[in-house]
């Protein structure tokens, strides 16, 4: 167990190591979520003034959730790139020739992904102290936002990681990116769900990124509700358990096929 | 004591059977070359035995384990270095060791002594803390070789580990493995160079169309195909009475061209002043004289019909092209 520990915490390392030397991985991470915040921020900060909209101190205060959420699916996103330059370079071939439990390797790389999460989530919520928001519900608040942003970085990892083994393309995974945004603007990570318009609303209601993104708002804008807290564990839940099924899945694929 | 054991092993994908029916047997201790063209079936072969691709016929067993009913033993007793050198160019040729080191379980400070040592063994401490992606394919070479070599294996597969290299760099790579040979590693390696298993391996197997068709010591494989022959350049006189001169020495082959004479001889070398002598009462004058000893390659011509190297040249072109 501790052997196995130490080469999750290996790969996981190596794997944070390769976004930060790689800067086309790190940028979605950051730099992209952080100008759609400013350019939203800036531009759009009168939303907060609509008859439905929630009751905030200000639309950076809203948007925080939003900034996190599309950072940690772009970490998913990014991670499930990683895994399959990995596998395209015959890198995963050192690795399943080890004497290792082969479900290390993928708990590897997102444990690399969780931590990007948790870099993500310590980001977005400084950049939001120094700009004058407040986390309403104070350290536990923030606390909350920086385990649930880490947990679902990881949970959308698993999905890009089977995605990465199943197909072995880092292009067919760089694909998904347009699509990691429709499910997001399909979701209420970047409006409050009373202020969107049919078809969208009736997705974003069912969409467990909606009730992910209430659960990491829901701590910034008001107090601690535990209801809010809930349905975002088991969303989360849910994706890791979709996410590590269908790893398990592609695992077993990849070593029949080679 | 036999460190790898396969019988009757093969690989279907789909429709295309890239290994039918392997039966080898590697010794402890020595260094096996599996010889044959691109796309023959070596590859699929050690990909099998280092369990990175499930067989869908036959069995094998690596240092005493089942490839596929004890995966995780047979890793445990293997080192690969494979054949694109898979190895991270963002990483630093000490953090990809002591990532192997971790891998194969090592604790921290063994993994880091073990490091240290083997980058100075591939003469990589220059470079160890510089970015794999900066290194020369040698130098790729070398450290896969010193990945592959963290937890000590008994036995060491190299897939093609000098495909693409210069011949200095080939030359170092040899070096190591005879080196490694020496202290007791098996070593299983494929290549499609003739020269590299001539020199290195004790056993060779060639594949074609995932079959063995050939295997022994290159000695062995040589001798099976004939006795060498004496290739004479004649500089004067009649060509027929050169061949009924050489004619009375050994068995005539068929000549290459109008002014050369073949003849295979019994004794190789020994028979050489005797056909000098020969020719020169008969007052044939010689341009030149030269023993041929059969090579890799006439047993590869021999037992698959074409040239090994010439196919090997052919695609080098059709890729450089």
């Amino acid at each position: 167990m501790a052997a196995n520990l130490r080469v999750v915490r290996a790969l996981g390392m190596r794997s944070i190591r390769q976004t930060f030397r790689r800067p086309q991985l790190m940028a979605p991470i950051v730099v992209f979520p952080t100008l759609l915040l400013a350019v939203q921020t800036g531009g759009a900060g009168s939303a907060v003034d609509l008859p439905g909209f929630p009751p905030v101190q200000g639309f950076l205060q809203f948007m925080l959730a939003g900034a996190m959420m599309q950072s940690l699916m772009l970490a998913g996103n990014s991670g499930g790139i990683a895994f399959a330059v990995d596998i395209e370079m015959g890198f995963t071939d050192r690795l399943f020739a080890a004497p290792i439990p082969r479900f290390t390797i993928v708990l590897g790389r997102l444990a690399g992904t969780a931590a990007l999460g948790l870099f993500s989530a310590l980001w977005f919520l400084a950049i939001g102290l120094l700009f004058g928001a407040e986390i309403h519900s104070g350290v536990a608040g923030a606390l909350i936002a920086v385990v649930l942003v880490t947990a679902t970085a990881m949970a959308v990892g698993g999905i890009g990681a089977a995605i990465a083994l199943r197909s072995g393309s880092a292009s067919v995974v760089q694909g998904l990116f347009p699509l990691v945004l429709v499910v997001l603007f399909l979701s209420s990570a970047f409006f409050p769900l009373d202020l969107m318009i049919q078809p969208a609303k009736a997705i974003a209601e069912y969409n467990p990124f909606s009730f992910i993104a209430e659960g990491v708002r829901n701590p910034i804008i008001a107090d601690i509700d535990a209801t809010d807290l809930l349905y975002a564990l088991l969303s989360i839940a849910g994706i890791v358990v979709l996410g590590l099924v269908l790893s398990a899945r592609a695992l077993r694929h990849r070593l029949k096929v080679g | 004591m036999r460190a790898i054991v396969v019988e009757g092993l093969e690989r279907a994908f789909g429709e295309v059977k890239a290994v039918q029916g392997v039966d080898l047997e590697v010794g402890e201790g020595e260094i096996y070359g599996f010889l044959g063209p691109n796309g023959a079936g070596k590859t699929t072969t050690m990909r099998m035995l280092t369990t990175l691709l499930l067989p869908t016929g036959g069995r094998a067993t690596v240092a005493g384990h089942d490839v596929v009913g004890e995966p995780r033993a047979v890793r445990a007793s293997i080192g690969v270095a494979l054949q694109e050198a898979a190895l991270d160019p963002l990483m630093t040729g000490r953090e990809l060791i002591r990532l192997q080191a971790t891998l194969q379980g090592l604790p921290t400070a063994e993994g880091r002594r073990r490091a240290d040592d083997l980058l100075e063994r591939v003469d990589l401490v220059a470079a160890a803390d510089r970015r794999v992606g900066s290194y020369s394919g040698g130098m790729k070479r070398r450290l896969d070789l010193a990945a592959a070599l963290v937890h000590e294996p008994r036995v060491l597969f190299l897939d093609e580990p000098t495909t693409g290299l210069d011949p200095v760099s080939r030359k170092t790579i040899w070096e190591e493995v005879r080196e490694l040979n020496d202290e007791g590693t098996t070593v299983f390696l494929t290549t499609q160079y003739l020269e590299e298993a001539d020199q290195l391996a004790d056993n060779v197997g060639i594949i074609d169309g995932g079959r063995i068709v050939a295997e022994g010591t290159p000695e062995s494989l040589k001798a099976e195909i004939g006795n060498p022959h004496i290739q004479l350049q004649i500089a004067e006189g009649s060509i027929s009475e050169a061949e009924e001169v050489c004619g009375r020495i050994g068995k005539l082959l068929p000549p290459t061209d109008a002014r050369t004479v073949l003849v295979e001889v019994a004794n190789g070398a020994a028979d050489i002043p005797r056909t000098v002598r020969a020719l020169d009462e008969a007052g044939i004058g010689v341009e030149s004289l030269e023993l041929v000893r059969p090579t890799l390659d006439d047993v590869f011509v021999a037992k698959t019909g074409y040239h090994l190297e010439k196919e090997n040249e052919a695609e080098q072109d059709a890729v450089e092209a």
